[in-house]
């Protein structure tokens, strides 16, 4: 069975390590937050300027001047801190935060990502994107592996104009986690109930499948 | 003698000056730490031919976005747009035109502005669109494209207190590209909740020096919310436990 939404995000947040500082793209991303583990502890940033987000927030404790980059009402955690936007991206482009996860429409085999664009539809921009898969080192991609119409999403070359050249290495969709180095795709991991064959029809670039592929532990 | 006194008594005062063809930098994240009352001001004014640089552009009936309908907008500077259909309509009809910019080297193009350095080099959109015509160079084994800095004629700020003398301190996220605006106007013009005595402030809290500010008027704020996000009230501090 494919992932669901919330299943992609459950394991992202394996991937959380205590202390990260962890920006969590719109969408799926978001997601990530909910299922943070008990016994680690994770800050959120929020590129427009808040360090620590916290939860939502109750009726009463709404504040307009309290959002999350989503443009949501957000409440800051204890230890949060709040800076103007340049602080911001100092952050993000100085590689000071130590995981980022977001969206994409394309990714391809030489790391490269397409989020933002697709050319003839309404265009909305980038927002911060570029600058989060320019900046960070350590960066997870979630999309679904393929269209409706089962159209591959991980390609040998990005179709759409790009975010980010060269810079991601690791994707998790709904079939699979996969890592990419040397030019290639390699399967780390399936998800529960998906064959290594499924996986195979839906990855257009090359895939570099060795031993034994695991099931996804949610 | 007004010395260092900035503050005017209207909004008129506010945004005297500002003509046809103007470039604008504006603060705010979406609707949150926007200059409202001056935005109604430039729309009150019928400025046209503006050049705007603000991270975003309102919605159909707030914040930038009023300024759409009677086309005072030639073009945009910003990172993510397209939250309401007349701006949609404008672009596609090659009315409107629109810059897309990284957020963060558009923060970075204002913060330079301010501080008089007039371009620097980012990795970020290395290998896009954004990179198209401009140098690239590589430091270190990397490659970085060079990015302009901006300076408006005016820039438009929303803060939460003023002091007489322009000292400024935001609320929360309401700062974000508030205080990177303050710095890039030739002329900055800043509308606050509360305008304080001089020495009111704690100099250690001020988050924008005066030297940046040239005009503060108090107004009253909306502040509408985009995203209206809740969690359920705790149920022993909603029974007052």
């Amino acid at each position: 069975m494919a992932l669901s939404r919330e299943q992609i995000a459950q394991r992202v947040a394996q991937e959380l390590k205590d202390g990260y500082y962890v920006n969590l793209g719109i969408g799926i991303p978001t997601l990530v937050a909910n299922f943070i583990p008990d016994d680690i502890e994770v800050m959120l940033q929020s590129e427009n300027g808040l360090l620590g987000m916290g939860q939502f927030p109750t009726e009463d404790e709404i504040d307009a001047d309290l959002i999350n980059a989503g443009k949501q009402t957000v409440t800051m955690a204890a230890g949060a801190s709040i800076f103007d936007s340049a602080e911001s991206f100092a952050m993000i482009r100085g590689g000071h935060v130590d995981l980022t996860v977001l969206g994409a429409f394309e990714v391809d085999v030489n790391g490269n990502i397409a989020s933002y664009m697709i050319p003839g539809k309404l265009i909305k921009g980038m927002g911060g994107a570029m600058d989060l898969v320019a900046g960070a080192d350590n960066i997870i991609v979630t999309m679904t592996h393929a269209s409706k119409h089962g159209v591959s999403k991980l390609l040998s070359n990005c179709t759409l104009p790009l975010t980010g050249k060269g810079c991601i290495k690791k994707v998790l969709t709904d079939l699979a986690f996969i890592e990419i180095r040397d030019g290639k795709f390699h399967l780390l991991e399936r998800a529960p109930g998906v064959s290594v064959e499924e996986i195979i029809k839906l990855t257009d670039g090359e895939l570099v499948v060795s031993g034994e592929i695991a099931e996804m532990k949610l | 003698m007004a010395g260092f006194d900035k503050v005017v008594a209207s909004y008129a005062e506010a945004m005297a000056g500002l003509t046809d063809n103007m470039t604008v930098i504006a603060g705010g994240f979406g609707l949150c730490g926007i200059a409202e009352n001056l935005i109604s001001e430039i729309k009150r004014k019928g400025t046209k031919g503006l050049t705007l640089v603000s991270n975003n552009c309102g919605v159909d009936d707030f914040g930038l976005g009023v300024l759409l309908p009677n086309r005072q907008i030639k073009k945009i500077i910003a990172s993510y747009v397209g939250e309401n259909a007349e701006f949609e309509r404008q672009m596609m009809a090659g009315e409107l035109e629109v810059e897309l910019t990284p957020q963060g080297t558009l923060a970075e193009k204002m913060r330079a502005g301010g501080a008089g350095i007039p371009a620097f080099f980012t990795a970020t959109g290395v290998g896009t669109p954004v990179a198209e015509g401009k140098e690239v160079r590589s430091f270190n084994g990397r490659d970085y494209i060079l990015e302009e800095a901006i300076v408006g004629d005016f820039a438009i700020v929303k803060a939460w207190k003023a002091d007489r003398y322009g000292n400024l301190v935001f609320r929360k996220t309401a700062r974000n590209f508030n205080p990177l605006a303050a710095t890039a106007g030739k002329i900055t013009v800043v509308e606050v909740e509360e305008i304080v005595e001089v020495g009111e402030l704690d100099p250690d809290q001020i988050h924008t020096p005066g030297i940046y500010v040239n005009r503060v008027i108090q107004g009253s704020f909306e502040k509408r919310i985009e995203q209206r996000t809740t969690r359920p009230a705790d149920p022993l501090i909603a029974k007052g436990a």
